[in-house]
């Protein structure tokens, strides 16, 4: 009984190890390969529209209603202690230092992460991985590299924007809502808002975009086993990614909190 | 065995004591061929005894665990990012089901390895493409999706890509499966005409013996992980080896399926 759960453990303790170190593997190959040439410009601009341009209208819609969501949250306790004012302050620093970057990488790793391991896993399903190698192409570089580097570039943009969607909704209520005027709902929202916390909210999102980067790829290179491989790896590869984006997070955000008290 | 146009015999590839396992299973055990430059071999054997496994460790895909695969007296084992992919360059790899990328339109597909490796103008990969799809029989396809091709469209396609680099070698994984008798009559017809014309070596596994008879200069038979008879079709078709007729005639009481 023991033995056995013991074994249980073991041999999940061995595929976690494996599965950090193939990760490892492929974000080394990745970056190795993304430095040296011949560069594929062609493919990372493919590879930026799918991932990033196509996601603007989901982004959106998300962004906007959490600015509503925030607002509304934050004017229930504000009006009681009767500073109304200050909602647009920690709305703008919430969403700019956290809501902003978490919510767009959750959304890309749902929308565009899954799509890869997809593609991806379709392929290797179909033996077209292979079918790459054999035409003397690596597949790191063909699939992988414009992926990472489309992602790590959009994911900020993306914040960037989500960002202003979700001040913008935010603004819609307490203007339109609960009756702070324009002027003074933009002033005390830029003047709380620093550079730093636009830089530390958009520089970990370079990381979230990476993280879903070699996730999906890599669950869609080790899927095994036809159309049920390829749906269980999809559902591996946005769990994993939501993990490791929180995680991350967690990390940049106790690293932040150090460097730029 | 030596074919008109070639003065000597040379041999293109050999494998030496090919062992790999995957988990528990053993899939080759011990597996040694030779094959002539210029002849076509057809491997024969039942449905995942490894006939695959031994085409991706000719290319390279897969890595031995024991044993040494040679192509023209380079160890592919051995051969690592630029070289390994310039020896693949000269290979090419008719898949089973086409493994055509489905994000590209036939040209590009045909055109892949050109476009990836060769530097060459745009005009002359498209003449390129258009001599390989024409060889093997297709005309004004170029701009199509592999979604709209047939079975038997995509396995033309998927040959037009393998000889589109101009291949001195070039390996089928199952050309006729799964494509109707009529089709597959012709696929047969095409890689013997591909042969006369391109004199390449070729492998071609397969578990269709009509056209094994009908495309191989030598057939080898691949069981329990090891090639247990190999010959001219006349041979094989003669073989005393009660694995090779329980095979051959497609028995279902035998030696193969008794153990």
């Amino acid at each position: 009984m023991i033995s056995q759960l013991l074994i249980k453990l073991g041999s999940k303790v061995m595929a976690l190890l494996y599965f950090c170190g193939g990760l490892s593997n492929l974000a080394f190959q990745g970056f190795y390969l993304g430095f040296t040439p011949p560069f594929k410009t062609g493919r990372i601009i493919e590879q930026a529209k799918k991932t990033g341009i196509d996601s603007f209208p989901i982004v959106s819609l998300i962004a906007l209603f959490i600015g509503f969501i925030f607002a509304l949250q934050t004017a229930y306790f504000m009006q009681r202690i009767g500073s109304e004012l200050y909602i647009a302050s920690l709305v703008a620093l919430s969403v700019v230092r956290e809501l902003g970057p978490v919510i767009t990488a959750l959304v890309v790793a749902g929308r565009v992460g899954a799509a890869i391991t997809a593609e991806l896993g379709s392929m290797q399903v179909t033996e077209q991985i292979d079918a790459l190698e054999t035409l003397g192409t690596n597949p790191v570089k063909y699939l992988v590299v414009p992926r990472f580097i489309a992602l790590s570039f959009m994911l900020p943009l993306l914040t960037i924007y989500a960002d202003a969607i979700g001040i913008f909704g935010s603004y819609l209520i307490c203007v339109f809502k609960l009756g702070i005027s324009s002027a003074m709902y933009m002033r005390v929202t830029f003047e709380a808002l620093l550079f730093k916390d636009l830089f530390t909210g958009l520089f970990k999102t370079i990381f979230f975009g990476m993280i879903i980067a070699f996730v999906s790829c890599y669950e869609g290179f080790n899927v095994e086993g036809g159309a049920e491989g390829v749906g269980k790896a999809t559902r591996h590869s946005v769990v994993t990614s939501f993990i490791l984006i929180i995680a991350a997070d967690c990390f940049f955000t106790a690293l932040f909190y150090f460097i730029f008290p | 065995m030596l074919r008109p146009g070639l003065d000597k015999i040379i041999t293109m590839i050999e494998i030496k004591n090919l062992h790999k396992s995957f988990a528990d299973n053993k899939v080759l055990d011990g597996l040694s061929l030779k094959i002539t430059e210029g002849t076509t071999c057809v491997i024969i054997g039942r449905s995942g005894c490894g006939k695959s496994v031994l085409l991706k460790h000719i290319e390279g895909i897969l890595r031995p665990e024991n044993g040494e695969v040679f192509i023209d007296g380079k160890e592919v084992g051995k051969l690592k990012g630029v070289d390994l992919n310039a020896l693949r360059m000269r290979m090419g790899m008719v898949f089973q089901g086409g493994a055509l990328f489905d994000s590209l339109n036939v040209a590009g597909n045909v055109g892949f390895g050109l476009i990836e490796h060769k530097h060459l103008p745009e005009k002359e990969v498209f003449e390129r493409v258009k001599d390989s799809l024409a060889l093997v029989g297709l005309r004004g396809i170029e701009e199509k999706m592999p979604s709209e091709l047939s079975g038997g469209m995509k396995k033309r396609v998927a040959l037009a890509r393998a000889i589109c680099i101009k291949p001195e070698i070039i390996l089928y994984d199952e050309p006729t499966t799964g494509v109707d008798p009529i089709t597959a009559d012709s696929i047969n017809e095409l890689i013997r005409s591909l042969h006369d014309k391109l004199k390449v070596t070729s492998i071609v596994v397969t578990h269709d013996m009509r056209s094994a008879y009908k495309i191989g200069d030598k057939i080898a038979m691949l069981y329990d992980g090891k090639i247990i008879a190999e010959g001219s079709p006349e041979e094989i078709q003669n073989s005393k080896n009660p694995y090779v007729y329980q095979f051959i005639n497609g028995l279902a009481k035998g030696p193969i399926t008794e153990n």
